[in-house]
């Protein structure tokens, strides 16, 4: 004889680490509620389900993100093209050698300057007693060049391998860079800790922090990582949108290093980017700091002109929990269930 | 990274058309295209499991595993046939046919017991206990007229699944 539905409950946490992906997941996900009782074609009938996978393969959210779209192609016709061509001669044996020439001038008086005075001005500056972090969205490592111009920013970032290391090493430690590690488990709380002990240390440059941790292709913006908005001080969120009409300053590093990305910077017309500094925000009261961090993220979205994503960056490099499918499991089967009990 | 649709001529898309039954138009299958380049990180001409996997939509997906397995190592051609059944010119019958195709994992045209509890604990999970899936199984099988035993084919599919009105249907976005 039948049981009455006895449901096990699930023994995997089922406390999301962010917002509700249900929420934005195009709705044939949720499985219209026949009534009646259960039949085999209800059982044997796995369309939605069929329906949404084939929806991922053809399209999805998270890839979108980061696909570099393609600029239409202009120069196709008799008049444009020359001048096209023209364009590539002036940016690749023009534009780029001055580009160059200045970047080597730069560096050699940079770092001429740089190792004496680092020496001796260590630990003479205090400039910030305010308690807080800027966060960003998160194009490309230029994002930082960018925003240095307004004041010596500390940043957090991924350890490199490769000649941005060693730049990563000497250069970015005198403005006190914290250093992550996406690959380690335990990593999560050691920067958490490192983070909080920066934004309390008086003299330490105020810290800018992009939590989606990862670059996106600056159309979307995806997850923001909660880390910088659990440290109890102010949020000063900065919007930044890159104008694709001269470049696309998105760095796709599944598909090109960081060599390759800055020698197709340099060898375009320029960089063109909008930076808003926007309302600093503080977390309100009753707010978790997920939710802190969502709103955090509107603001920037809306500001920039950018569409959310819920999936988190990370996903790049690791597969999504099971516990999203486990909902999506844990609802079929009350479904199932429910069903059976009803004559 | 050139255009993705300059590497595929007219002539390969007429021929990926007609294999698929004309289930697409031109432009869906050059949108197909690109979308196939764009998983096919590696060039290697299919998309591997891994690749599928990437996309984090398909890996929650309850039965992604069943369907890796019948798209897994695809090339264009086969891939775009594979979603032909989701398109909204494909006939109920060949909606159908996909999903007996879900279910008869060994391809021996028959779809057994075991089958349809696989599926079944697939989409349930932990949530209902083994015991109790084959008990619910077991008991619609009944009401159906079938038992645990029976071997079911295409038809029995058509039959049960033929007036519930089956919706199975993907856009391809189309720039």
């Amino acid at each position: 004889m039948r049981s009455p539905g006895q449901l096990k409950s699930s023994s995997s946490e089922l406390d999301l680490d962010g917002p509700n992906i249900e929420d934005y997941l195009p709705s044939g996900s949720s499985i219209q509620e026949p009534l009646g009782k259960l039949r085999l074609r209800d059982l044997l009938d796995i369309s939605p389900t069929l329906t949404e996978a084939a929806g991922a393969i053809v399209d999805d959210s998270f890839t979108r993100c980061f696909k570099s779209n393609q600029p239409e192609p202009w120069n196709w016709n008799i008049y444009l093209f020359p001048l096209w061509c023209f364009g590539v001669v002036f940016r690749y044996f023009i534009l780029f050698p001055l580009r160059v020439i200045v970047l080597t001038i730069g560096w050699i008086i940079f770092l001429s300057s740089f190792i004496p005075v680092h020496s001796l001005l260590k630990g003479h500056d205090k400039l910030r007693k305010k308690l807080e972090v800027f966060v960003a969205n998160h194009t490309s490592m230029i994002d930082f060049i960018i925003l240095e111009q307004m004041t010596a920013f500390a940043v957090i970032m991924q350890k490199h391998p490769g000649w941005v290391g060693l730049l990563q090493s000497t250069i970015l430690e005198s403005v006190g860079c914290i250093w992550f590690n996406r690959s380690e488990a335990k990593d999560r709380e050691i920067v958490a800790r490192k983070l909080r002990d920066h934004v309390q240390g008086t003299d330490n440059n105020p810290l800018l922090i992009f939590p989606e941790g990862t670059c996106v292709n600056n159309h979307y913006t995806v997850m923001f990582k909660k880390g910088a908005f659990e440290l109890g001080c102010t949020v000063c969120p900065v919007a930044i949108k890159y104008n694709k009409i001269f470049v696309d300053a998105f760095w796709n590093s599944r598909k090109q290093s960081f060599t390759m990305h800055l020698l197709q910077l340099m060898t375009s017309w320029a960089v063109v980017c909008d930076v808003w500094y926007l309302e600093p925000q503080t977390l309100r009261p009753g707010e978790t700091a997920i939710e802190f961090a969502e709103r955090v993220r509107d603001i920037i979205s809306v500001r920039a002109g950018l569409k959310k994503v819920p999936w988190d960056g990370y996903l790049k490099y690791s597969r999504p929990s099971p516990k999203h499918r486990e909902r999506k499991q844990q609802s079929f089967a009350e479904s199932v269930l429910r069903r059976l009990d009803e004559k | 990274m050139g255009n993705a649709s300059s590497m595929l001529t007219q002539y390969d898309i007429e021929e990926v058309q007609q294999h698929c039954n004309h289930a697409f138009s031109q432009q869906e299958i050059v949108s197909l295209y690109e979308r196939f380049c764009q998983l096919d990180r590696n060039n290697g001409g299919f998309i591997s499991a891994e690749e599928f996997l990437s996309v984090p939509e398909f890996a929650v997906n309850p039965l992604s595993q069943r369907l890796l397995r019948m798209v897994d190592g695809l090339n264009f051609k086969e891939f775009v046939a594979f979603l032909s059944a989701f398109s909204p010119h494909a006939t109920l019958h060949q909606k159908i046919e996909f999903i007996f195709k879900v279910y008869d994992s060994d391809g021996n045209g028959k779809v057994t017991f075991t089958d349809m509890l696989d599926v079944l604990r697939d989409l349930t999970g932990t949530f209902i206990s083994e015991k109790q899936r084959e008990q619910v199984l077991t008991d619609v099988l009944d009401e159906a007229g079938y038992t645990k035993d029976s071997l079911m084919i295409l038809s029995d599919f058509v039959k049960i699944l033929g007036n519930s009105g089956l919706k199975i249907e993907v856009e391809v976005p189309v720039d």
